[in-house]
């Protein structure tokens, strides 16, 4: 039996007079990861952005619909971005590390929201930083800038300051595509083991890596969600005629 | 043969047109390199004498300025602490104040608002430095002078100067200075990466928190070039602040008529004859130490930026 | 156990932090408008036409600014023939010729420091290096010399500015066609880089308009009319802001809020017309 985590409902989003989203609703479960699939510029990464509210620091951008988090509507004038983006947490493209060091990084989001004690912060860290599979190679140089890590590290140090927030949603966009392949493994590897605590939503360009490491995929294009289903029904027998080319690469 | 296009001869011909070209460019840029030195140069020509004459103990380190006692003294200890203190004073006030304005231009305001409030700031950095002086005389100093009133009515040893004090100054310094801090902290400030930013805000980061965190940690090379700007801005003012510093040489407080180096220079000038025209050239030399410092530091400071972003 | 996103937390720190930075950005554009307001009001009912046409007149007791303005005319024409081909000619070298190294280095680092050095230290060294070691005197030549090395760095890095955006396109199309390096300069480099060699033009005549302690010592404070048109150059002449200086020590205030408002009324002109020039450029850019 899945928990719905996330349900959105009939949303739409326009970029001034751009209709980027058309229509999407979709039921998104807890403790699963998700994948959202299809060509460059399909909405993909725009339908990601709008389930922790990102899309809000863009000027001009229009939304109508529904997305529901634990029952409770993102978009409604009562919440609390900071709230939601804590419960929701990011990971970008392109690593983004802040210029301090390792430890400032992951201790970030906690300190961000009141968290003070020392100890605490310690844990914290620690356990965030192994929850991202980094610990063992950063534990003896916590101090260091966090840009003298490689672009790999780098990313899993951005997972890990995600999950220092205890976010119980975790949004990837394209993680790895900024990354070499054996980064890229780690970072696939690790997927198993948060999705047991998270619900993680990972936008990938990579078909691939969607059969590899997730349960349910969305297929996009331009704007529309055409398929979703578990992963293996959804690359086994597509039900749309557009998801059946796109996989078997006739377009994208 | 004549007739035969020949790359050769060509090249030849163009190659001096060429090189007198190129002559003449480095010539022109050369020609900062000859002013500086020459300008250091006379600086250090025309300081100096005094130094030897009066002796450097009794110029930079003595604070009794009396050039036409029939026994003339030439401590101009005085004079150096005001530059410094109202530089710092107006540092203190224009600072927070230009990159408060920066951080509204390049991450709070509206793009309608940031229309209205930039191209004032541009405005003022226009305004020649008279102009504030005038409205100095007008509106600061009186307000200075009620104040004065308010505070030393009943104290006999106050020297009253009808507000041309040393608040005065830094209230117009620190005016001056604040276009220069805020381009160059906006400039910084827009030129930090977007996705730190995002990396902030999707932690759950406000968007105060975020600006305080990250962007202005990011930007501190730039803000930091800015204040340094803003000090040699300050300390190299003369025509603002002229009329309304009361112009007598004073330990720097704030209510006191004081006399900034530049100030020294600008309204003894037209008189001072001999030792005292020498000693005035000595202030000069100073504030041009002063000023060179502040440049060195500014060349290092963008270094160190450029190495971290490296 | 449900984290709710609903219970909005108000963090006091925020808003106070809000609130300055409103209050800072306010003071920022207050205080221009409180200047530019209070010059236009005390000014306004001194500005005629007689105080711009005429020259002041002990004899019939009235003030008036034409001798500053033919002066404040020459002094920035005379500035500019001088510094404009050495700030365009600099940046040219240092743009197109120079190939890193010590002396452009030096040369970078001297433009810089020349920037940075307070007007009151230009006018010492131009009375002492022009007035009286090249016995130009108190004159407007004097005065207009200092100020060509005032103006330097504005020419050269609006030139530099300018002609780092010329696009690489340009010069490799150039010298593949096998134009010269100075013939690709004087026909396609200088002309793209106009708008911004102009808006360095311009910026140094409002800080030539602007000036007075490197002019006090330097080009005097004389305001009468010389007919001499050439011999001028020789002779002391106060700018306006020079007058405007002098009013003050002598506690006109009505002259000084008359002659401030002719400056601001400059200024507002030039900023605006490099608004323009910017736009245009921008445009065609993009």
């Amino acid at each position: 039996m899945e928990n719905t985590k996330i349900k959105v409902e009939h949303l739409n989003l326009y970029y001034g007079q751009n209709h980027a989203l058309k229509d999407v609703t979709m039921d998104i479960y807890e403790n699963k990861v998700t994948a959202f699939i299809g060509p460059s510029g399909c909405g993909k990464s725009t339908f990601l952005k709008t389930l922790n509210r990102m899309n809000d620091l863009i000027e001009n951008v229009k939304i109508d619909g529904l997305v529901e988090l634990d029952d409770e509507n993102i978009y409604d004038k009562k919440v609390d971005t900071t709230l939601l983006r804590k419960k929701v947490g990011m990971v970008f493209q392109q690593p983004n590390p802040f210029p301090m060091s390792i430890y400032d990084n992951v201790a970030y989001g906690p300190r961000l929201h009141g968290i003070k004690d020392k100890k605490r912060l310690d844990e914290i860290v620690t356990n965030s930083l192994k929850g991202a599979a980094l610990y063992d190679e950063v534990k003896d140089d916590l101090k260091k800038s966090a840009l003298s890590l490689s672009g790999g590290q780098q990313q899993r140090l951005c997972i890990a300051r995600a999950l220092a927030v205890e976010p119980e949603v975790i949004l990837m966009d394209e993680p790895t595509s900024a990354l070499d392949p054996i980064s890229t493994l780690k970072i696939e590897d690790l997927m198993e083991d948060l999705k047991k605590k998270y619900t993680v939503i990972i936008v990938t360009h990579n078909m691939q890596q969607a059969t590899r490491i997730a349960d349910y995929t969305a297929f996009f294009l331009v704007g529309e969600m055409v398929e979703y289903g578990k992963t293996r029904d959804l690359f086994a027998t597509p039900q749309d005629k557009r998801t059946e080319d796109y996989i078997t690469g006739r377009f994208g | 043969m004549n007739k035969v296009l020949s790359i050769m001869i060509n090249s030849k011909t163009k190659s001096r047109v060429e090189k007198t070209a190129e002559w003449i460019f480095k010539i022109c840029a050369l020609f900062a390199l000859i002013a500086v030195v020459m300008m250091t140069g006379y600086m250090i020509y025309s300081g100096t004498p005094a130094l030897l004459k009066v002796g450097i103990k009794e110029i930079l380190f003595s604070n009794v300025w009396n050039p036409s006692a029939a026994n003339p003294q030439y401590g101009i200890l005085n004079i150096i602490f005001t530059s410094i203190v109202g530089s710092a004073g107006a540092i203190l006030i224009g600072v927070p104040i230009g990159v408060l304005t920066a951080v509204y231009l390049s991450e709070v305001a509206s793009s309608q608002m940031a229309k209205i409030v930039k191209p004032a700031v541009e405005l003022l950095a226009g305004i020649p430095s008279v102009v504030y002086g005038l409205i100095g005389i007008l509106l600061i100093n009186p307000v200075m002078y009620k104040l004065e009133l308010f505070f030393f009515k009943n104290d006999p040893t106050h020297q009253f100067t009808g507000g041309c004090n040393l608040l005065s100054a830094i209230i117009i310094l620190a005016i001056m200075i604040l276009p220069t801090v805020i381009n160059i902290s906006e400039s910084a400030i827009r030129s930090v990466p977007k996705h730190l930013k995002s990396g902030s805000l999707a932690l759950g980061g406000s968007q105060i928190q975020t600006i305080f965190k990250v962007i202005l940690p990011a930007a501190k090379t730039g803000i930091l070039s800015a204040i340094v700007l803003g000090v040699g801005r300050a300390i190299g003012e003369a025509m603002a602040i002229v009329l309304v510093s009361g112009n007598s040489v004073n330990l720097p407080l704030p209510f006191n008529s004081v006399r900034f180096l530049t100030t020294a220079i600008v309204s003894e000038m037209s008189y001072a004859t001999g030792t005292h025209r020498q000693v005035l050239f000595t202030i000069g030399l100073v504030l041009f130490i002063f000023i060179m410092i502040i440049n060195i530091i500014l060349t290092k400071i963008i270094k160190s930026g450029d190495d971290q972003h490296a | 156990m449900h984290n709710s996103i609903y219970d909005k937390r108000v963090r006091i720190s925020d808003n106070v932090i809000r609130v300055l930075i409103y209050l800072s950005a306010f003071v920022s554009v207050a205080i221009l408008v409180g200047i530019i307001g209070l010059v236009v009001i005390k000014g306004a009912p001194h500005l005629s036409w007689q105080l711009i046409s005429t020259v002041s007149s002990s004899a019939k007791n009235t003030f008036g600014i034409l001798g500053n303005i033919v002066n404040t005319l020459y002094i920035i024409v005379i500035t500019l023939l001088i510094v404009t081909p050495l700030g365009v000619g600099g940046a040219v070298y240092l743009n197109e010729y120079a190939k890193g190294g010590k002396l452009v280095r030096a040369i970078e680092f001297t433009i810089e420091t020349l920037s940075g050095i307070p007007s009151i230290i230009f006018g010492l060294f131009g009375m002492v290096f022009f007035g009286t070691v090249l016995k130009l005197g108190f004159s407007i030549l004097t005065g207009a010399l200092t100020l060509a090395l005032m103006v330097l760095p504005i020419i050269t890095s609006s030139t530099q500015v300018a002609l780092k955006s010329v696009p690489e396109s340009y010069r490799a199309g150039a010298t593949g066609m096998g134009a010269t390096k100075w013939y690709m300069i004087r026909t396609i480099i200088l002309p793209s880089a106009m708008p911004g060699i102009i808006t360095g033009i311009i910026l140094g005549i409002g800080r030539i308009i602007g000036e007075s302690a490197a002019l006090l010592f330097t080009a005097g404070s004389s305001y009468y009319l010389v007919n001499d048109f050439f011999g001028h150059i020789f002779k002391p002449g106060g700018t306006l802001t020079i007058q405007l200086y002098l009013s003050m020590t002598k506690a006109r205030y009505d002259q000084a809020f008359a002659v401030a408002l002719v400056l601001i009324i400059l200024v507002f002109v030039l900023n605006r017309i490099t608004h323009i020039i910017a736009n245009r450029m921008n445009k065609e850019k993009g």
